[in-house]
Protein backbone atom coordinates (compact mmCIF):
# COMPACT_ATOMS: atom_id res chain seq x y z
CA UNK A 1 0.00 0.00 0.00
CA UNK A 2 1.26 3.27 -0.83
CA UNK A 3 0.59 6.07 1.82
CA UNK A 4 2.72 8.71 -0.29
CA UNK A 5 0.25 11.64 -1.08
CA UNK A 6 0.20 12.76 -4.57
CA UNK A 7 2.30 16.06 -4.14
CA UNK A 8 5.20 14.06 -2.14
CA UNK A 9 5.03 11.49 -4.91
CA UNK A 10 5.39 14.10 -7.88
CA UNK A 11 8.19 15.84 -5.88
CA UNK A 12 10.08 12.47 -5.62
CA UNK A 13 9.62 12.01 -9.27
CA UNK A 14 9.73 15.42 -10.61
CA UNK A 15 12.02 17.80 -11.07
CA UNK A 16 15.77 17.06 -9.95
CA UNK A 17 17.02 20.67 -10.44
CA UNK A 18 19.11 18.95 -12.89
CA UNK A 19 17.36 18.13 -15.83
CA UNK A 20 18.66 21.02 -18.05
CA UNK A 21 22.27 21.06 -17.58
CA UNK A 22 22.54 18.82 -20.65
CA UNK A 23 20.93 21.01 -22.51
CA UNK A 24 22.66 24.11 -21.04
CA UNK A 25 26.29 22.54 -21.43
CA UNK A 26 25.35 22.62 -25.18
CA UNK A 27 24.23 25.98 -25.68
CA UNK A 28 27.45 27.15 -23.57
CA UNK A 29 29.87 24.90 -25.83
CA UNK A 30 28.51 26.11 -28.66
CA UNK A 31 29.35 29.51 -27.94
CA UNK A 32 32.51 28.98 -26.78
CA UNK A 33 32.84 26.98 -30.12
CA UNK A 34 31.87 30.11 -32.35
CA UNK A 35 34.72 31.37 -32.27
CA UNK A 36 37.27 28.57 -32.77
CA UNK A 37 35.69 27.47 -35.59
CA UNK A 38 36.57 30.33 -37.96
CA UNK A 39 40.27 30.16 -36.37
CA UNK A 40 39.97 26.23 -36.93
CA UNK A 41 38.30 26.63 -40.46
CA UNK A 42 41.05 28.98 -41.76
CA UNK A 43 44.13 26.69 -40.27
CA UNK A 44 42.89 23.70 -41.62
CA UNK A 45 41.60 24.78 -44.95
CA UNK A 46 45.52 24.75 -45.13
CA UNK A 47 46.81 21.31 -44.38
CA UNK A 48 46.81 20.04 -47.33
CA UNK A 49 49.12 22.33 -48.54
CA UNK A 50 51.51 22.62 -45.73
CA UNK A 51 54.34 20.81 -45.20
CA UNK A 52 55.65 19.67 -42.09
CA UNK A 53 57.98 22.17 -40.61
CA UNK A 54 54.77 24.44 -41.43
CA UNK A 55 52.49 22.40 -39.58
CA UNK A 56 54.60 22.04 -36.12
CA UNK A 57 55.45 26.19 -36.39
CA UNK A 58 51.67 26.86 -36.20
CA UNK A 59 50.99 24.17 -33.48
CA UNK A 60 53.67 25.58 -31.09
CA UNK A 61 52.78 28.76 -31.84
CA UNK A 62 51.57 29.76 -27.89
CA UNK A 63 47.84 31.39 -29.04
CA UNK A 64 47.45 28.21 -31.98
CA UNK A 65 48.77 25.70 -28.95
CA UNK A 66 46.08 27.41 -26.50
CA UNK A 67 43.54 27.42 -28.63
CA UNK A 68 44.06 23.93 -30.05
CA UNK A 69 43.81 22.40 -26.63
CA UNK A 70 40.86 24.48 -26.06
CA UNK A 71 39.23 24.00 -29.25
CA UNK A 72 39.73 19.65 -28.61
CA UNK A 73 38.33 19.98 -25.23
CA UNK A 74 35.59 21.84 -25.96
CA UNK A 75 34.36 20.02 -29.48
CA UNK A 76 34.51 16.63 -27.50
CA UNK A 77 32.19 17.32 -25.19
CA UNK A 78 30.23 19.03 -27.44
CA UNK A 79 30.19 15.82 -29.40
CA UNK A 80 29.54 13.93 -26.64
CA UNK A 81 26.42 15.85 -25.66
CA UNK A 82 24.85 15.66 -29.14
CA UNK A 83 25.91 11.67 -29.89
CA UNK A 84 24.03 11.02 -26.48
CA UNK A 85 20.72 12.64 -28.25
CA UNK A 86 21.33 10.83 -31.54
CA UNK A 87 21.48 7.78 -30.10
CA UNK A 88 18.54 8.79 -27.15
CA UNK A 89 16.52 9.42 -30.40
CA UNK A 90 17.41 6.70 -32.89
CA UNK A 91 18.10 3.63 -30.50
CA UNK A 92 15.38 2.17 -28.92
CA UNK A 93 16.71 -1.23 -27.52
CA UNK A 94 17.12 0.09 -23.89
CA UNK A 95 20.87 -2.32 -23.96
CA UNK A 96 22.11 -1.15 -26.97
CA UNK A 97 20.90 2.38 -26.43
CA UNK A 98 23.21 2.36 -22.91
CA UNK A 99 26.20 0.88 -24.48
CA UNK A 100 26.51 3.01 -27.93
CA UNK A 101 25.71 5.72 -25.39
CA UNK A 102 28.77 4.62 -22.85
CA UNK A 103 31.12 3.75 -25.65
CA UNK A 104 30.27 6.60 -27.98
CA UNK A 105 31.26 9.06 -24.49
CA UNK A 106 34.66 6.15 -23.78
CA UNK A 107 36.05 6.96 -27.18
CA UNK A 108 35.18 10.20 -27.88
CA UNK A 109 36.83 10.81 -24.15
CA UNK A 110 39.95 8.55 -25.30
CA UNK A 111 40.12 10.86 -28.81
CA UNK A 112 40.27 13.78 -26.71
CA UNK A 113 43.01 12.52 -24.38
CA UNK A 114 44.81 11.08 -27.74
CA UNK A 115 44.60 14.78 -29.66
CA UNK A 116 45.64 16.96 -26.45
CA UNK A 117 48.72 14.46 -25.51
CA UNK A 118 49.76 14.65 -29.07
CA UNK A 119 49.48 18.38 -29.31
CA UNK A 120 51.45 18.75 -25.84
CA UNK A 121 54.67 16.44 -27.38
CA UNK A 122 54.58 18.35 -30.57
CA UNK A 123 54.84 21.34 -28.52
CA UNK A 124 57.53 20.04 -25.85
CA UNK A 125 59.12 17.60 -27.67
CA UNK A 126 58.62 18.37 -30.96
CA UNK B 1 -14.80 15.80 -48.56
CA UNK B 2 -15.00 18.09 -45.63
CA UNK B 3 -12.47 21.07 -45.36
CA UNK B 4 -10.80 19.66 -42.08
CA UNK B 5 -7.00 19.87 -42.20
CA UNK B 6 -5.61 16.56 -42.09
CA UNK B 7 -2.61 15.04 -40.07
CA UNK B 8 0.10 15.09 -42.36
CA UNK B 9 0.52 11.97 -44.40
CA UNK B 10 3.99 10.35 -44.05
CA UNK B 11 4.35 8.94 -47.03
CA UNK B 12 3.49 11.79 -49.31
CA UNK B 13 4.07 14.55 -46.91
CA UNK B 14 6.47 16.61 -48.07
CA UNK B 15 9.11 18.10 -45.65
CA UNK B 16 9.30 21.59 -45.24
CA UNK B 17 12.38 23.27 -45.44
CA UNK B 18 12.54 23.88 -41.81
CA UNK B 19 12.33 20.17 -40.95
CA UNK B 20 15.06 19.25 -43.55
CA UNK B 21 17.31 21.55 -42.18
CA UNK B 22 16.91 20.48 -39.22
CA UNK B 23 17.50 17.05 -40.38
CA UNK B 24 20.94 17.95 -41.80
CA UNK B 25 21.73 19.75 -38.79
CA UNK B 26 21.90 16.18 -37.22
CA UNK B 27 23.28 14.87 -39.64
CA UNK B 28 26.53 17.56 -40.32
CA UNK B 29 27.04 16.88 -36.66
CA UNK B 30 27.38 13.13 -36.80
CA UNK B 31 29.32 13.69 -40.38
CA UNK B 32 31.75 16.70 -38.34
CA UNK B 33 32.64 13.88 -35.31
CA UNK B 34 34.51 11.67 -38.49
CA UNK B 35 36.53 15.04 -39.32
CA UNK B 36 37.44 15.69 -36.11
CA UNK B 37 38.45 11.96 -35.60
CA UNK B 38 40.72 12.57 -38.68
CA UNK B 39 42.29 15.93 -37.07
CA UNK B 40 43.08 14.07 -34.02
CA UNK B 41 45.27 11.20 -36.41
CA UNK B 42 46.91 14.12 -38.12
CA UNK B 43 48.12 15.93 -34.58
CA UNK B 44 48.99 11.77 -33.83
CA UNK B 45 50.94 12.19 -37.06
CA UNK B 46 52.71 14.85 -36.99
CA UNK B 47 53.75 14.14 -32.92
CA UNK B 48 54.95 10.96 -34.60
CA UNK B 49 57.16 12.68 -37.38
CA UNK B 50 57.85 13.88 -40.87
CA UNK B 51 57.25 10.44 -42.25
CA UNK B 52 54.13 9.66 -40.82
CA UNK B 53 52.29 13.43 -41.57
CA UNK B 54 53.68 12.61 -44.86
CA UNK B 55 51.50 9.71 -44.87
CA UNK B 56 48.09 11.28 -44.17
CA UNK B 57 48.67 14.84 -45.75
CA UNK B 58 49.19 12.17 -49.26
CA UNK B 59 45.25 11.40 -48.07
CA UNK B 60 44.55 15.15 -47.37
CA UNK B 61 46.37 15.91 -50.90
CA UNK B 62 44.29 13.01 -52.54
CA UNK B 63 40.84 14.26 -54.42
CA UNK B 64 39.07 11.93 -51.77
CA UNK B 65 40.75 13.78 -49.49
CA UNK B 66 40.40 17.49 -50.49
CA UNK B 67 36.84 16.63 -51.46
CA UNK B 68 36.32 15.36 -47.51
CA UNK B 69 38.31 18.53 -46.16
CA UNK B 70 35.99 20.71 -47.75
CA UNK B 71 32.60 19.55 -47.69
CA UNK B 72 33.48 18.96 -43.95
CA UNK B 73 34.25 22.80 -43.82
CA UNK B 74 30.99 23.60 -45.62
CA UNK B 75 29.12 20.78 -42.99
CA UNK B 76 31.38 23.27 -40.10
CA UNK B 77 29.52 26.36 -41.29
CA UNK B 78 26.05 25.04 -41.69
CA UNK B 79 26.21 23.29 -38.35
CA UNK B 80 27.37 26.75 -37.41
CA UNK B 81 24.77 29.19 -38.76
CA UNK B 82 21.97 26.57 -38.11
CA UNK B 83 23.40 26.65 -34.35
CA UNK B 84 23.00 29.96 -34.06
CA UNK B 85 19.90 30.22 -35.16
CA UNK B 86 18.84 27.40 -32.23
CA UNK B 87 20.82 30.15 -29.95
CA UNK B 88 18.67 33.12 -31.16
CA UNK B 89 15.11 30.23 -31.05
CA UNK B 90 16.12 30.20 -27.18
CA UNK B 91 15.87 33.57 -26.55
CA UNK B 92 12.18 33.15 -27.67
CA UNK B 93 12.53 35.15 -31.11
CA UNK B 94 12.09 34.03 -34.59
CA UNK B 95 9.51 31.56 -34.34
CA UNK B 96 6.55 32.94 -37.27
CA UNK B 97 6.71 31.25 -40.10
CA UNK B 98 7.78 33.92 -42.51
CA UNK B 99 10.80 34.40 -40.11
CA UNK B 100 11.26 30.20 -40.17
CA UNK B 101 11.85 30.32 -43.96
CA UNK B 102 13.61 33.52 -44.23
CA UNK B 103 16.46 32.86 -41.96
CA UNK B 104 16.88 29.18 -43.84
CA UNK B 105 17.46 30.89 -46.84
CA UNK B 106 19.70 33.18 -44.89
CA UNK B 107 21.71 30.05 -42.88
CA UNK B 108 21.92 27.74 -46.26
CA UNK B 109 23.57 31.28 -47.78
CA UNK B 110 25.64 32.46 -44.93
CA UNK B 111 27.04 28.93 -45.20
CA UNK B 112 28.19 28.70 -48.42
CA UNK B 113 29.56 31.97 -48.26
CA UNK B 114 31.53 31.20 -45.34
CA UNK B 115 32.68 28.19 -47.03
CA UNK B 116 33.48 30.47 -50.33
CA UNK B 117 35.87 33.08 -47.95
CA UNK B 118 37.79 30.13 -46.38
CA UNK B 119 38.85 28.55 -50.18
CA UNK B 120 39.47 32.59 -51.11
CA UNK B 121 41.77 32.93 -48.06
CA UNK B 122 43.20 29.73 -48.55
CA UNK B 123 44.01 30.26 -51.82
CA UNK B 124 45.52 33.89 -51.75
CA UNK B 125 47.81 32.05 -48.99
CA UNK B 126 48.68 29.12 -51.39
Amino acid sequence: MNYRTPLSRARGLGSAREGSHHWWRQRVTSIALFPLTFWLAISVANLPDANYEDVVVWVTAPWNTILLLSFIIIVFYHAMLGLQIVIEDYVHTDWLKILGMLSAKMVLAFLALAAAFATLRIVFIG
Amino acid sequence: MNQRPLSPHLQVYRLPLTAILSIIHRATGVFLVAGVILLVVCLMAVAEGAQQYATVQSFLRSHLGRLFLWSWLYALFFHLCHGVRHLIWDTGHGFCRATLNRYAFLELAASVVLTSLVLVLTLFQA
